[in-house]
């Protein structure tokens, strides 16, 4: 996809197709090379890039490819490009600079490498204000650094004007090109893509179709039915309010040596269904307890507690279950939670205790 | 103006109308808020709970607002943002989550070179009890008093001030910064008024994993702060790369860890508490 949105952008790459099977093959001038299009970086490593220089090794690196496991993933589609010949590697990427609030743009002579390994002293960072843009001072500013000649600066500062283009216009959260080739005829050209929409933007890219390859299936699960929720490696299933609530009761539980199994932020709504999905998600996950910290405000208390006892009674709940509820409606909600034989606690810390004990006792 | 906002403070509200602009209102005139207009485009004429709505934000400055809270869709906040900012409004509050952080950069941008003040996006707000409230923090958890919270979170910014108000302190000012990677005030801004202001004795930072908001609060803190300043952050049993709820709460390539956050108090002589609940005690001490 990367690729695609550079030709868009008018960012120079090599010449090539993609095919998911052999009889997608074309006739193509060698030496090439078969690249596994997968979402993750480190294929050259894992072997999922291969070189041909006639069509009988084209048509077997094709057929040992497709289908193939690379890091953990099922290769479908391989990209077949002309093989460019390499006089330097460089590194050009721009991402946000948070704490500037503007975004970055950093280059460096050592391309080929991850930027993290570079040496400082051989890294340029120019900060761009939005109100501005990308404008010629800043390419020259890098160039410059960078040493690189008339022709080859010329072309340099087009691939930046576009790169942040698209930066801008698709939403990104990182655009990078590593490497950025330097070819034997003086060309540069984009060999690598790595293109990073912002999840918060998708809904203005329809034609982009991103499924984040980090996450697990009940994550992804979770994130259709709008629940903001990870997976974590332990035991006891957390229902929280709030991402910093939800974050300082795993933090609590985890300083108490117990081990929480997710992180699932109930957000800022007030429904019942909301918070008995909230108990299916988590029961997918096999916890051994689960502790449900509220601090209510929209989300109130006497809304979370009939959502407690409705799962409970729907899913048929074994396992104990800890619940906090302060805040909005607090007396109301542990009424109810009593009235069907579960107790509820008014602060945080006794119940993130409870829950511990009830783990050790099973 | 300290702390940003006090009993002076005209609030309009783009998207009364809505299921967040509605509920929140209600509650901000229950707080003794003075909001003077809402803004829905094309409910020109009716009224809210006594306020008068009107199509835009140009038509509302006849009610004379100086503040105002963005309660609509994220697709459409950037436009809501641009007309306050364009009509004048010298502070805007904007109370939606999701929204894309390009249009955050963009407001934010044209906010700072006229002046104007940016809370949030994603964040509940500011509160300054006994003078006004813009936003959704709970009402019922306040007490006007001498500690000034600032907090990247919203729920655990309430669970924080009720303990406080529970202990016997009370608040000046609390704000909620945002849970956005790009946000309108930091840490360091914030500090700069808190330190200022004469209603504040001592300062509460609540921070997040993700980014360098603390460290550089922290930085700021061992130079010009003076007040005593404590500490909470969320997140040191997060696992990298992961963005836990919010968009801005996540370790990327090592940057934005709890221990670097803490380290960094902990060198400028800012305590940190292991618990929510601790600050009371680290407040007392």
């Amino acid at each position: 996809m990367g690729k695609e949105l550079f030709r868009e952008y008018g960012v120079p790459t090599p010449n090539g197709y993609v095919v998911e099977s052999q009889s997608d093959l074309k006739p193509v001038t060698h030496p090439v090379v078969v690249k596994s299009q997968i979402l993750l970086g480190g294929r050259g490593k894992s072997g999922g890039i291969k070189f041909a220089n006639n069509d009988e090794e084209l048509k077997n690196y094709t057929q040992q490819l497709l289908g193939s496991q690379v890091r953990g993933y099922t290769v479908t589609k391989l990209l077949i490009e002309d093989k460019i010949e390499i006089e330097k590697e460089i590194y050009v990427s721009i991402a946000l600079n948070r704490a500037e609030r503007k975004p970055i743009i950093i280059a460096s002579r050592n391309g080929g490498v991850e930027i993290e390994s570079v040496p400082e002293n051989k890294i340029i960072k120019v900060l761009i204000d939005p109100l501005l843009g990308y404008s010629p001072f800043i390419g020259r500013q890098i160039t410059e650094f960078l040493e690189l000649d008339k022709e080859k600066s010329r072309q340099f500062m087009k691939i930046v004007e576009s790169l942040y283009r698209l930066f801008k216009v698709e939403d990104c959260e990182l655009v990078e090109i590593n490497p950025l080739v330097i070819t034997k005829d003086g060309k540069i050209i984009a060999a690598d893509s790595k293109v990073i929409i912002n999840n918060d933007a998708l809904y203005r890219h329809r034609e982009i179709n991103v499924t984040d390859p980090e996450k697990t299936p009940l994550e992804i699960e979770a994130q259709e039915k709008g629940y903001a929720f990870v997976e974590l490696q332990g035991d006891i299933g957390v229902i929280a309010n709030g991402a910093g609530l939800t974050m300082a009761t795993l933090d609590a539980l985890t300083l108490h040596r117990g081990r929480p199994r997710n992180f699932l932020d109930l957000g800022g709504t007030d429904s019942v269904d909301i918070v008995v999905n909230a108990f299916d998600l988590v029961l997918k996950a096999k916890p051994v307890a689960i502790l449900v910290n509220i601090f209510g405000g929209v989300t109130k208390c006497d809304t979370v507690a009939n959502g407690i006892v409705e799962a409970k009674k729907r899913f048929n709940i074994k396992q104990p279950i800890v619940v906090r509820l302060s805040g909005v409606n607090e007396e109301e909600g542990r009424g109810i939670l009593k009235e069907n034989g579960i107790d509820a606690f008014s602060q945080m810390m006794p119940a993130i205790e409870a829950v511990v004990k009830k783990v050790g006792e099973n | 103006m300290p702390s940003y906002v006090d009993e002076n403070t005209r609030v309009i509200v783009q998207g009364i109308t809505g299921h967040q602009g509605s509920f929140h209102t209600i509650q901000m005139l229950k707080f003794g808020t003075k909001v003077v207009a809402g803004v829905t485009p094309g409910k020109k004429g009716s009224k809210f709970e006594g306020i008068p709505i009107v199509n835009s934000v140009k038509e509302a400055m006849e009610y004379e607002p100086n503040a105002t809270m963005i309660a609509v869709p994220a697709p459409f906040v950037k436009d809501a943002a641009y007309e306050a900012i364009d009509a004048g409004i010298k502070l805007i509050y904007i109370l939606t989550e999701k929204v894309p952080f390009h249009d955050t950069l963009d407001i934010y941008h044209q906010a700072r070179v006229r002046g104007i003040t940016l809370i949030g996006p994603n964040g509940p707000g500011i509160t300054r009890p006994g003078y006004t409230k813009i936003g959704i923090m709970p009402n019922q958890i306040f007490r006007k008093g001498s500690v000034a919270v600032a907090s990247r979170s919203g729920t655990l910014t309430y669970e924080i001030v009720d303990a406080i108000t529970r202990n016997g302190f009370g608040e000046s000012t609390v704000i909620g910064l945002g849970g956005d990677p790009v946000v309108g005030l930091t840490f360091v801004e914030v500090l700069k008024v808190f330190e200022e202001d004469p209603d504040t004795e001592q300062i509460v930072l609540v921070g997040e994993i993700g980014g360098s908001n603390e460290e550089r609060a922290a930085e700021y803190i061992k130079k010009h702060v003076n007040k005593k300043v404590v500490a909470y952050i969320a997140g040191r049993s997060a696992p990298p790369g992961k963005r836990m709820g919010h968009a801005g709460a996540i370790i990327e390539k090592g940057v934005g860890t709890a221990e670097s956050k803490i380290k960094a108090f902990n060198d400028a002589g800012v305590k940190v508490a292991e618990y929510p609940d601790d600050i009371p005690k680290l407040l007392r001490e």
